[in-house]
């Protein structure tokens, strides 16, 4: 059992829906876990939301930032 | 590539485009060579002594926003809103690794992972907006984006890159 904190407070994750994700591209690694309540029909597409949602956390990890696209690599010569 | 560009760009209602793209603003290449960015300490360079590093902070901001390069100074145009535990300005920037080099390049890195704890964010987001706050008029530094993200009563976490002449945050080659 874990206490999740949610928007209707915290609940018991036996209450809850948990979806997980990861998105891994050239910029980033990014994985996100969301929460909805039990009555959630589910399931959504990546990052969507619904009226049952009530938690969702991510976490992004930079990578490399890629040059072009106004990379963040200055090149001053 | 495609979908990096189609990421990156997004049809307002209105017809014109918003986005957010990453970028090291263009004004911040002017201050670096006007000296008014101090990442670390520097030693005395015969004219005047740095001792103190400026302070950094972290912003995020809306896919609708529209950051870039031709960004000069940070402004809560498209930040999140100061609602569910975000507070416009952003976070500090822990800066205890100074800049260094490697081969030819200079490279910089903030030294933790950003954080916003209890987060329930305004809207999806997904750029992080980099500026030197102990400046007067808050000079902004870089974009940096990453894919649209929202977040409910949880916790966004933003782990920077590894701090080498490849990957740094900052680079200059």
């Amino acid at each position: 059992m874990a206490i999740i904190t949610t928007t209707r407070g915290d609940l018991d994750d036996a209450q809850l829906v948990k979806r997980e994700g990861v998105i891994d591209n050239e910029n980033e690694t990014t994985t996100w876990t969301e929460y909805c309540l039990l009555a959630c029909a589910g399931p959504h597409l990546d990052g969507e939301s619904c009226a049952q949602h009530v938690h969702r956390s991510v976490h992004v990890t930079l990578k490399k930032w890629p040059d072009g696209l106004g990379a963040v690599l200055a090149d001053l010569q | 590539m495609l979908s990096r560009l189609l990421q990156v760009f997004t049809q307002s209602p209105d017809g014109y485009l918003w986005a957010n793209v990453q970028a090291m603003c263009t004004s911040f290449k002017q201050e670096l060579l006007n000296g008014s960015h101090a990442f670390g300490a520097q030693g005395a360079n015969g004219t005047r002594t740095v001792t103190t590093k400026d302070t950094f902070k972290a912003a995020l901001f809306l896919v609708s926003a529209s950051r870039g390069a031709s960004d000069t100074v940070y402004n809560t145009t498209g930040e999140l809103a100061g609602t569910g535990n975000y507070t416009q300005g952003g976070i500090a920037v822990t800066n205890a690794t100074a800049p260094t080099t490697s081969g030819t390049t200079a490279f910089w890195t903030p030294s933790a992972s950003l954080s916003w704890a209890a987060l329930t964010s305004s809207g999806a987001f997904d750029c992080m907006v980099l500026y030197n706050s102990a400046s007067t008029s808050s000079l902004e530094v870089a974009v940096f984006t990453f894919g649209s993200q929202t977040v409910t009563a949880g916790t966004f976490t933003l782990t920077m890159p590894t701090n080498d002449a490849t990957n740094g945050l900052i680079r200059i080659a």
